[in-house]
């Protein structure tokens, strides 16, 4: 299978006055039709990751990579032009909590038909009827009726699949999520994962999942990268996670409370210089 | 044997809504007591309510038995019950340093020594002296949730409030907050009021818990019964397969 997306020693820094802050250094890894999950701490580069390849990288960063390649096109030689032809369209980015990253003064119809007409040549009437349906899509009960509800009227929930339809609507091949559930409820959070599940197999989407919390995403993945300071610590299929072998991947795995588990205390990360190397 | 805490038949509403609808908890001394729900099921509601920071339209809250005024709380009602929030990105002022965040509670309840109180609170939530002069923009998020329960520990308080203390951190981060908050229970013999969202956290800190739904408590029940499974309500269940993590629906079949 010839890779979708190939991400060859990545590296983003941050100039600032007290020196240059490496946020990502040197990540590589290829991407087919198939769900790639990143996991790590705040800080370890991972959301830094996917907003370099979704052209989102501040422009005081200093981005560098020996390859990173969509589909034959070389991201970062790109012109302008070609890159914003590509996000939104073929490659889209769901963001972390809907309550910001929505447009609060725009309805959350007229929000998915801007993505639909910006990328397709398409009429009015068209672009409603097709935002209605991605809306049911994501399951919203009574698109008709949130199509016109400004997002501040929506759940964080309905919010959330309002920001999957219209991160879908113009059928990307790539989609990267952002911690699309961190801001939800844990009964709301299962729904959201399960549309996103059933969307992603439906229209056979690449999909890269960020997220901290490394159960839920070994759970939803086929493929883990453990990412810590900037680097990839560990690579290993979600089935296999119980074999992990770094230290920092295990401590993750380790380190959360669940049910009838009796750990007083719980383990803790002993973080070691050496992982950071 | 008596309450430390406890409400009967509290309710709180906001114009029409009634955020709680007759809940009654007690919570004994010593005991770390467990409120879960989705957002909105009122479990925040009742400890804002209990810290007097929700308007009590009906019913009481008693400390040691004896019954609180519904509008105002005295300075030695604080120094008795201290409250933790969930944001601690939001929860410390952003122009004082750790150590004028520290003196603010010794300040308001005239408490002497606020040097030696001080570094000791530090101390006791695993930051050390270093940390006294930074502002919170200079800290991580798990380092601003230390301080935020050195400014409630630092007056000895006996009874913690604790509103989803973790759930703005990382996992891994989570972990030690939720080893130092066991930590200073133990030593100091604490009552804690725990609201999360997570069952693996409540399971892992409370004894005993209340599960809520729209402003009503549906469910009582201790933390061994939740995980051996003798729940009685669907809503619980529902709450439970949630912690569990997702499953495929083609690996359920």
């Amino acid at each position: 299978m010839k890779p979708m997306l190939t991400v060859d020693d990545l590296r983003v820094s941050f100039p600032t006055r007290t020196g240059l802050i490496e946020a990502v250094r040197g990540v590589s890894f290829t991407l087919g039709r198939e769900r790639l999950g990143i996991v790590g701490e705040s800080g370890s580069g991972k959301s830094q990751t996917g907003r370099a390849i979704m052209g989102l990288t501040p422009a005081h960063a200093r981005i560098s990579a020996s390859k990173l390649n969509f589909d034959g096109t070389d991201l970062l030689t790109a012109p302008a032009k070609v890159r914003r032809s590509l996000r939104g369209s073929r490659i889209a980015m769901i963001l972390q909590d809907p309550k910001y990253s929505l447009n609060p003064v725009m309805s959350i119809g007229r929000q998915i038909v801007e993505t639909l007409r910006t990328h397709e040549n398409v009429g009015k009437r068209e672009a409603r009827d097709r935002a209605i349906a991605m809306l049911e899509a994501v399951q919203i009960r009574d698109a008709g009726r949130v199509f016109d509800l400004h997002p501040h009227e929506v759940s964080g929930g309905m919010g959330q699949r309002a920001m999957i339809a219209m991160m879908l609507i113009a059928g990307p091949e790539l989609l990267i999520a952002d911690e699309p559930t961190s801001a939800l409820d844990v009964t709301v959070q299962l729904d959201v994962l399960r549309i996103l599940d059933k969307l992603v197999a439906e229209r056979g989407m690449g999909l890269i999942f960020i997220s901290h919390d490394l159960r839920l995403v070994s759970s939803f993945c086929d493929r883990v990268i453990v990412m810590y300071a900037g680097r990839i610590v560990e690579e290993i299929a979600a089935g296999d996670l119980a074999n992990a072998k770094h230290p920092y991947t295990q401590g993750l795995l380790n380190c959360m409370p669940t049910l009838g588990t009796d750990r007083h205390p719980l383990p803790v990360l002993d973080r070691k210089p050496e992982w950071a190397a | 044997m008596r309450a430390a805490i406890a409400a009967e038949n509290l309710t709180v509403s906001y114009d029409d809504f009634l955020a709680l609808d007759d809940v009654s908890i007690d919570v004994a001394s010593g005991e770390s007591f467990g409120l879960v729900g989705e957002s909105g099921s009122g479990k925040s509601t009742l400890l804002r309510a209990i810290a007097g920071l929700a308007p009590i339209a009906g019913g009481r809250i008693m400390l040691d038995g004896k019954t609180l005024d519904a509008r105002h709380r005295d300075k030695a009602f604080y120094r008795r019950v201290q409250m933790v929030f969930q944001d601690p990105y939001g929860s410390l002022h952003p122009r004082q340093t750790v150590d004028r965040l520290l003196q603010e509670p010794l300040a308001i309840h005239g408490v002497g020594d606020a040097e030696r109180r001080i570094l000791r609170a530090l101390d006791e939530v695993g930051l050390g002296s270093s940390f006294r002069f930074r502002y919170s923009h200079q800290l991580s998020g798990g380092q601003r949730q230390r301080i935020a329960i050195a400014r409630a520990l630092i007056i000895e308080p006996e009874i913690m409030l604790l509103d989803e203390p973790t759930s703005a951190l990382d996992a891994s981060v989570q972990a030690e907050v939720l080893n130092l908050l066991e930590q200073v229970r133990r030593d100091r013999k604490l009552t804690y009021i725990m609201v999360s969202h997570d069952l693996g956290v409540v399971t892992h800190m409370c004894e005993r818990l209340a599960v809520m739904k729209s402003g009503k408590v549906v469910e009582r029940l201790s933390s061994g019964d939740l995980v051996a499974g003798r729940i009685s309500e669907a809503y619980t269940k529902n709450l439970m397969v949630a912690s569990k993590g997702f499953v495929r629906k083609a690996a359920l079949a």
